[in-house]
C-alpha cells in the first residue's frame, strides 16, 4: 500500500506547483449562508430505538471499553 | 409477464393511471425478476417479509425502485457495502427514499455498491463484485454499479444512485442506461450515508431520459433535515423537446487529446454530428483548469472522508471488534477488520493531506484548483448552453484489470469529477457501442452533458431530443437472469 499512496501523492501533487495566489478557496458550491431553522422542540429517537443497534448497549447506554484500562 | 418489463417506467405509470394495468400485478413481475439476480447486484431484496412492511408505500403504485444501499431505510439491512455496517438496521428512513415511498415508489431492493461509494468498479465492496449484464467478465462501473446493472439487466424498472465524482454518471455509460447527477443541494443528503459531503448528490439511473426526469421530480426538493439543500425551482416537468435548434453545445479543448478509447472518440465524434443534425451548434470551449480535477478530487474527497468515517467506532451501532481491550484498541481492531482496503487507503490520504504542516499543500491548494475549476465552467456557459464530453474515456473494463493499480482507477473519473467539484448538473445518456481498445465485445458508450447549476429541465429537455434521434436500443444479449 506505501508504493500505492506514494503513486496517488505523486499525482496529487501537479497542483502543488500551480500559482494560486490570491485564489479563493471553494468548500461548498452553492451560495447558503445561516441556514437556520425555528427553535422549537421535536420528538426525537426512543431510547431503546436509539439502542437497538448498539454492540453492547448497557443499563440504557452505550457501553464501551474504559478509556483509561491499562 | 414478460411483456410488462419492457414498458418504461413511464409507459408503466400512465397505464396504471388509465386502469389499463394493476400495480400489483406490476410490481409482483418485478419483485420475480429481481429474484433471478445473477449479477450480484442485489444485497436484500422485498420478498414480502416484516422488513418490507418497515417501509410500506403511503399510496398506490408509480413503480418499485432500486436503492443504492448507501441510503437508510427503516428496519430494513442498510451497509453501504461495507463490513463495518454489516447488520445494521436503521432507525429512520432517508428523505429520498421516504419521498419515493410517499410517491407511491416500494423498494425493490437494496443494491451493491462499493464501500462508502468510494470505487469506480463496484470491486471494492464487501460483498463481492457486481457483474455487467452486457458481459459477465466486465465491471459495471461504480460506485452505484449495483444500481445501473439492475436497469440495464432487466431486474428493476428504475434506481437511484449517488455520484460524488461521477458514481451515477460512469456506471449508467457502462451499463448502456441514463444516469443523471442533479445540481448539489437539488435532492436531501439526509439519510444518504456520507462519503464526501460537499460533493455526495443522490439520482436517478433509468431506462430513458423521460423515467430519469419523472424520478428526480419525485426526489428533488428542500427538506428541513438537510441544510444544503434547495430543491429546483419550479420543479421537473417531462420533457418534450424534440430538435436542438438554437442551443449551444461546447466540447472542451482540453479533452480533444488522443488520451482517450479510440471507440469512445468514434462514438463522441459521430453524436456531436448528431447533434448538429438536430439543429444543435457545436463550439469549442476552454476549461483549463479541469485537467486539475482529478488531482484536486482525491484531496477534497479523501479529507472528507476521514472525517465522516470516524463515526464508525464501534460504540453506538455497526461492527465491534476487539472490545476486551482498551477503547482505543477497539477502535483500531474495529476498523482494521471492518473497512476494506480502498476506505482504509483513502483514510489514510485524507488525514495525511489535512494533517498539520501539508493541509495548505495538500487542501488549501485543491480549494483553490476547485474554485478555478468552477470559474471555468462559468465562464464556459457565458458563450455555451452545454458542455459536452463522453462520460468515461473507456468502455467497461474486466473484472481485475485496474484493482492493482489505483491511480489507474482513479482517472477513469477524468471526464466526470469536474463538473462535481463545481457542484453543476451532467446527464449520461447512451450513445452508441464500441470495441474496447485491444478488441473484445461491442459495449455501451455513454455522452455527457453539463449545464450550469440548477438547469435541470434545460438539460433534461436537451437530452431527451438527443435521445430520440440517437434511437440507442441494444440491450445486454442474455440479460442479468438465467
Amino acid at each position: 500500500m506505501v508504493g500505492e499512496l506514494s503513486g496517488i501523492l505523486e499525482h496529487v501533487d501537479r497542483i502543488g506547483n500551480l500559482d494560486l495566489e490570491g485564489v479563493e478557496p471553494t468548500s461548498h458550491v452553492v451560495a447558503l449562508e445561516n441556514v437556520l431553522r425555528a427553535d422549537e422542540p421535536r420528538p426525537s429517537l426512543p431510547r431503546d430505538v436509539a439502542l437497538a443497534s448498539a454492540p453492547e448497549p448497557q443499563d440504557g447506554a452505550f457501553r464501551a471499553p474504559s478509556p483509561q484500562a491499562e | 409477464m414478460t411483456d410488462l418489463l419492457q414498458l418504461t417506467v413511464l409507459e408503466a405509470h400512465e397505464a396504471m393511471v388509465a386502469g389499463d394495468l394493476g400495480a400489483e400485478e406490476y410490481t409482483a413481475a418485478w419483485r420475480e425478476a429481481a429474484a433471478g439476480d445473477e449479477l450480484n447486484a442485489y444485497l436484500w431484496r422485498d420478498e414480502g417479509g416484516e422488513e418490507a412492511a418497515a417501509i410500506a408505500v403511503e399510496r398506490d403504485c408509480v413503480a418499485p425502485i432500486a436503492v443504492k444501499d448507501i441510503f437508510t431505510t427503516e428496519g430494513v439491512p442498510t451497509t453501504a457495502g461495507s463490513r463495518i455496517l454489516e447488520g445494521y438496521r436503521p432507525p429512520y428512513t432517508s428523505t429520498a427514499v421516504r419521498k419515493l415511498l410517499d410517491a407511491g415508489a416500494p423498494v425493490l431492493g437494496k443494491t451493491n455498491m462499493d464501500e462508502f461509494a468510494m470505487g469506480s468498479s463496484n470491486e471494492n465492496s464487501a460483498y463481492g463484485p457486481v457483474l455487467n449484464p452486457w458481459d459477465r467478465e466486465r465491471v459495471p462501473g461504480g460506485s452505484s454499479g449495483g444500481s445501473a446493472a439492475v436497469v440495464a439487466g432487466g431486474l428493476a424498472p428504475w434506481a437511484i444512485g449517488t455520484d460524488t465524482g461521477g458514481s451515477i454518471r460512469q456506471p449508467a455509460a457502462f451499463c448502456g442506461i441514463v444516469g443523471l447527477k442533479p445540481t448539489y443541494g437539488a435532492v436531501s443528503r439526509y439519510g444518504m450515508i456520507a462519503f464526501a459531503s460537499s460533493l455526495d448528490q443522490c439520482g436517478p439511473l433509468t431506462r430513458t431520459v423521460s423515467d430519469a426526469a419523472l424520478l428526480l421530480g419525485i426526489l428533488q426538493g428542500k427538506d428541513l433535515c438537510d441544510s444544503t439543500s434547495i430543491g429546483i425551482d419550479g420543479g421537473i416537468a417531462l420533457p418534450g423537446r424534440e430538435d436542438l435548434s438554437g442551443l449551444r453545445f461546447g466540447v472542451p479543448a482540453e479533452l480533444r487529446g488522443d488520451d482517450y478509447d479510440s471507440g469512445v472518440r468514434a462514438v463522441f465524434e459521430g453524436t456531436l454530428r448528431k447533434i448538429e443534425d438536430l439543429g444543435g451548434e457545436i463550439v469549442e470551449v476552454s476549461l483549463p483548469s479541469a485537467e486539475h480535477g482529478i488531482s484536486a478530487y482525491y484531496v477534497i474527497a479523501p479529507a472528507e472522508a476521514s472525517s465522516n468515517l470516524a463515526r464508525y467506532d464501534g460504540v453506538r451501532y455497526g461492527m465491534r471488534a476487539g472490545g476486551d481491550g482498551d477503547l482505543i484498541e477497539m477502535y483500531e481492531t474495529t476498523r482494521s477488520e471492518g473497512f476494506g482496503p480502498e476506505v482504509k487507503r483513502r483514510i489514510m490520504l485524507g488525514t495525511y493531506a489535512l494533517s498539520s504542516g501539508y493541509y495548505e499543500a495538500y487542501y488549501g491548494q485543491a480549494q483553490k484548483v476547485r474554485t478555478r475549476i468552477a470559474e471555468d465552467f462559468t465562464g464556459a456557459f457565458d458563450s455555451v448552453d452545454f458542455v459536452v464530453t463522453p462520460t468515461a474515456p473507456s468502455v467497461a473494463f474486466e473484472l481485475g484489470e485496474k484493482t492493482d493499480d489505483p491511480l489507474a482507477m482513479y482517472l477513469n473519473d477524468f471526464f466526470t469529477v469536474p463538473m462535481s467539484l463545481a457542484g453543476i448538473p451532467a446527464i449520461s445518456i447512451p450513445a452508441g457501442l464500441a470495441e474496447p481498445d485491444g478488441g473484445g465485445p461491442q459495449l455501451p458508450v455513454g455522452f455527457q452533458i453539463a449545464s450550469p447549476a440548477f438547469s435541470e429541465q434545460k438539460l433534461l429537455e436537451a437530452a431527451y431530443a438527443l435521445e430520440q434521434g440517437i434511437g440507442f436500443d441494444a440491450r445486454p444479449v442474455g440479460g442479468a437472469g438465467g
